[in-house]
């Protein structure tokens, strides 16, 4: 009898302290963790994305960020801890998550012996579209991914930037809630990067919620309102690409370079944070200029001065102590 | 709202509608060429064999036998490509389309290509006047069978190994030595005793039997069952280890 008590107050509750179903975010991980045999990818993360943002993942390869994507993305299963998407559970609710989903893989995985129309129409079909839905989407998400003129080119000779519009095309053929980004344009010349850029923004305005990874600060930078620099499977830092700046950087960095190998740490001390890297030696400082006044005032001649606003590089360098490009 | 196993059907059907051409010709042309120049040349010096022309008897050998070929064929380079190359059963994977739409759609592509060439190749047969029996509507339906028995294992291989070169062995160990050994050319009781029991353990040779029983109008070997049994049990079995294979490499 006990028990039947204490089952039934269990469900209540669960009914009276459910989340609410507008507020609730769209993804919630708490403790999440993915291992392969003995290699612990993703090691505890906690992380909420509310609908409507532009969550970013930061980090170098191999930090974490796509296992934690493809467990978002409903196609890899969590070791151990919590995950919510959509408020559902992937494990047990996979296909009914992803049919809510657009997922932009890290490969592109399009029909190379399809048509750039076909790829559309096919992948509208998973869906469980009708032909003429899947048309009539096509042709908007042809538009959208500026390739009318392309739409009955194959699939394969298209440039990368092509390729990864249409991908990102097809993502958005079921108009879902959340849109899953990997990497989006690695691998993409600057050119194709602003276009694909301006794309995802419009997106964003539209009011979709976007979760990305990236390894560019710049990509980060532009896109994202909130993100979280992932390092060894572990969340270091959230916040606005802003506000992780100020906190763990300068307004301003001075890049200083020298034509001898000397350590010149010892005559900057004071200036600012003093960072040296194998080629250079970056000074953290209010104000730029006058952090370069004070080198010259001590009589350092460097060979170059850059002097530039910080970014989520340094950042990065700052949390982990490396650089995020090799 | 379309049910994702007809969208994977849908799919592979239009990417055939771009490839159709370059497979007419091992498909169609190549076993109807077959029929005629063993059929016709052999069987001159063979004269009968079970109180029928040459060609009449190896005419639903040679069926079975294309149906077995497309079915192996289908199943090899296209699936691993699917997840290596191409990638699309990950593109599927991310859309709620789950493992088994993906094998059930698969395999329905396979069985109408097999059906497409096997009702051809019984068209020509007619012509011939090969066809001895009305059972011979049935041989479509054995072709069927041999084709699920055949594709099904061999998709489920497809989607376990990691390099095409698996391939080799497949058809050198696996599909050749089945087609020899299946009484698809000669009865299987001129095999010596100890032999015998790889032709039983040949998909084929039960389709074979199958499809001559059907287009002579004699009773098979062993009871109708028992064949349609042994089938089966490849079928069944290719399916669960499929979608076993699916599952595992899309899985992380």
């Amino acid at each position: 009898m006990a028990v039947a008590v204490a089952v039934v107050r269990g469900s209540v509750v669960g009914l009276c302290y459910g989340p609410g179903v507008s507020e609730q975010p769209l993804v919630r991980a708490r403790g999440l963790v993915k291992r392969f045999g003995d290699f612990v990818a993703v090691d505890g993360i906690d992380l909420e994305v509310a609908r409507g943002e532009a969550f970013g993942f930061l980090g170098p390869n191999g930090a974490g960020k796509s296992s934690t994507m493809r467990m978002i993305g409903c196609v890899s299963m969590p070791t151990s801890g919590e995950l919510r998407v959509l408020g559902m559970d992937p494990v047990r609710e996979g296909p009914r998550i992803r049919a809510r989903l657009g997922v932009c893989p890290q490969l592109d995985n399009l029909d190379p012996d399809l048509n750039v129309r076909e790829n559309l129409t096919t992948y509208a079909r998973y869906f469980g579209l009708s032909r003429a839905r899947a048309r009539a989407r096509a042709e908007e998400l042809l538009e959208f991914a500026q390739l009318q003129d392309r739409a009955a080119s194959r699939v394969e000779p298209l440039s990368g930037g092509m390729k990864r519009r249409l991908t990102i095309a097809r993502a958005m053929v079921n108009e879902p809630d959340l849109v899953l980004l990997d990497e989006p344009t690695t691998g993409l010349d600057p050119q194709a990067r602003h276009l694909l850029w301006e794309r995802l923004f419009r997106l964003k305005q539209g009011g979709t919620t976007l979760v990305l990874t990236t390894h560019y600060m710049d990509e980060a930078e532009q896109l994202c309102d909130r993100l979280v620099v992932m390092d060894g499977g572990r969340i270091v830092a959230e916040g606005s690409p802003r506000s992780l700046i100020e906190t763990y950087s300068t307004p301003e960095v001075v890049e200083l370079r020298f034509a001898d190998e000397a350590d010149h740490s010892g005559k900057l001390a004071g200036i600012g944070r003093v960072d040296p890297l194998p080629d250079r030696v970056l000074l953290y400082a209010d104000d730029g200029d006058a952090a370069v006044a004070e080198v010259h005032r001590r009589g350092l001649a460097p060979s170059s001065v850059l002097v530039r606003r910080s970014s989520l590089e340094d950042v990065f360098l700052q949390l982990t102590g490396r650089t995020l490009v090799d | 709202m379309v049910r994702p196993v007809v969208a994977v059907l849908e799919r592979h059907l239009l990417l055939y509608r771009r490839l159709w051409r370059a497979s007419v010709f091992s498909a169609v042309v190549l076993p109807v060429l077959f029929l005629v120049s063993i059929g016709v040349g052999v069987g001159r010096h063979v004269g009968e064999v079970g109180g029928v022309g040459y060609l009449a008897w190896i005419a639903p050998g040679v069926m079975a036998s294309t149906a077995f070929q497309v079915a192996v064929g289908e199943s090899t380079y296209t699936v691993l490509g699917g997840f290596k190359w191409g990638r699309g059963y990950h593109a599927m994977r991310a859309a709620p389309v789950e493992v088994r739409d993906m094998v059930a759609g698969w395999l329905l592509y396979v069985l109408f290509r097999v059906e497409v060439a096997v009702v051809v190749f019984l068209g020509v047969t007619g012509a011939f006047g090969a066809l001895r029996s009305p059972w011979a509507v049935a041989a479509p339906v054995v072709a069927a069978l041999v084709a699920l028995a055949a594709a099904a294992p061999v998709t489920a291989f497809a989607a376990s190994i990691d390099h095409d070169s698996y391939f080799a062995l497949l058809f050198r160990f696996v599909m050749i030595p089945s087609t020899l050994f299946a009484g698809v050319f000669f009865p299987v009781e001129q095999l010596p005793q100890v032999v015998r029991p790889l032709a039983y353990a040949s998909p084929l040779w039960h389709g074979v039997e199958l499809s001559r029983a059907a287009t002579l109008g004699v009773a098979p070997p062993w009871p109708v069952w028992a064949h349609v049994g042994c089938l089966l049990v490849f079928f069944v079995a290719g399916v669960v280890w499929a979608v076993a294979a699916f599952g595992k490499r899309l899985q992380d």
